[in-house]
């Protein structure tokens, strides 16, 4: 598993879904039209998403577990 | 891992044949109809914002020019850009402008002269009577609606050009006010549901 993994500000996500679309793992998805949501599991950590979201949203953390 | 291309991965095209069409022929600026209660029913229906994240060709539109084209700064926009005051203030505005179109419409089927100019910004009126090609087809309050929503979404187009130009590709999203109105609309519908999932995480 890789160190760090993609967080979403799920506060002021404004639910466009560019992280979405770039995501090359399909670690994201649009959560009830409100949120993206990254499933941890499955984010390597790329951090194109991060690149991607027009309000900058979206940062690499570490792992923590 | 190579994304497969779906057809709606093409809609982008639906944006620059919407303008051809209008700047030819004003009464196709009527087909915007369509990307302004299509995302509204998928929202009120679905509850989801499956128009934004699948089918928007405005937003495929600058995605294309900003990340394939090159022609985005590729920075982050200014915090107040993205605050939550301005994107509901932004809406409010954008519904009051709409108003106001609708308004002007209404004074020409009421018997005032139809105006063949477009406005951008809300400001600045465009000739644009070579689009007009004569009432023939319908009364004058349906050209005219056509040249103010042409405008609107001229205009709209244009502001998510600059700001695509000067932060990222999809800035626009960031505060369309499509994209806010069905965020509060998901947001009403699904509450439970997101409360549900935030008192579980």
């Amino acid at each position: 598993m890789s160190k760090k993994h993609a967080v979403v500000d799920i506060a002021n996500c404004v639910a466009c879904g560019c992280c979405k679309k770039v995501c090359p793992k399909e670690a994201i998805a649009v959560a009830f039209g409100v949120y993206a949501k990254v499933d941890g599991a499955r984010c390597v950590g790329c951090g194109k998403c991060a690149r991607e979201c027009p309000a900058s949203l979206i940062r690499l953390e570490v792992r923590t577990a | 891992m190579t994304q497969r291309k779906h057809w709606y991965d093409y809609l982008w095209i639906c944006t620059i044949v919407y303008f051809t069409l209008g700047f030819f022929n004003i009464m196709f600026a009527w087909l915007g109809l369509i990307s302004f209660f299509l995302p509204l029913l998928i929202a009120i229906i679905g509850g989801s914002k499956a128009f934004c994240n699948r089918y928007c060709d405005r937003g495929q539109f600058f995605s294309l020019l900003g990340g394939r084209f090159g022609l985005s700064r590729k920075k982050d926009m200014p915090r107040w850009l993205k605050a939550k005051g301005f994107r509901y203030g932004f809406l409010i505005f954008f519904f009051i402008m709409f108003f106001q179109m609708l308004w002007n419409t209404y004074l020409v089927f009421a018997g005032a002269d139809l105006h063949q100019t477009v406005k951008l910004f809300w400001t600045f009126k465009v000739p644009w009577h070579w689009a007009y090609h004569g009432d023939a087809i319908a009364a004058a309050w349906v050209p005219q609606f056509a040249f103010g929503f042409y405008g609107i979404m001229l205009t709209s187009t244009l502001i998510g050009l600059i700001v695509m130009v000067l932060f990222k590709p999809r800035s626009w999203c960031v505060f369309c006010p499509m994209g806010t109105m069905t965020q509060l609309i998901c947001r009403g519908r699904n509450r439970k549901k997101i409360r549900a999932e935030r008192e579980g995480a």
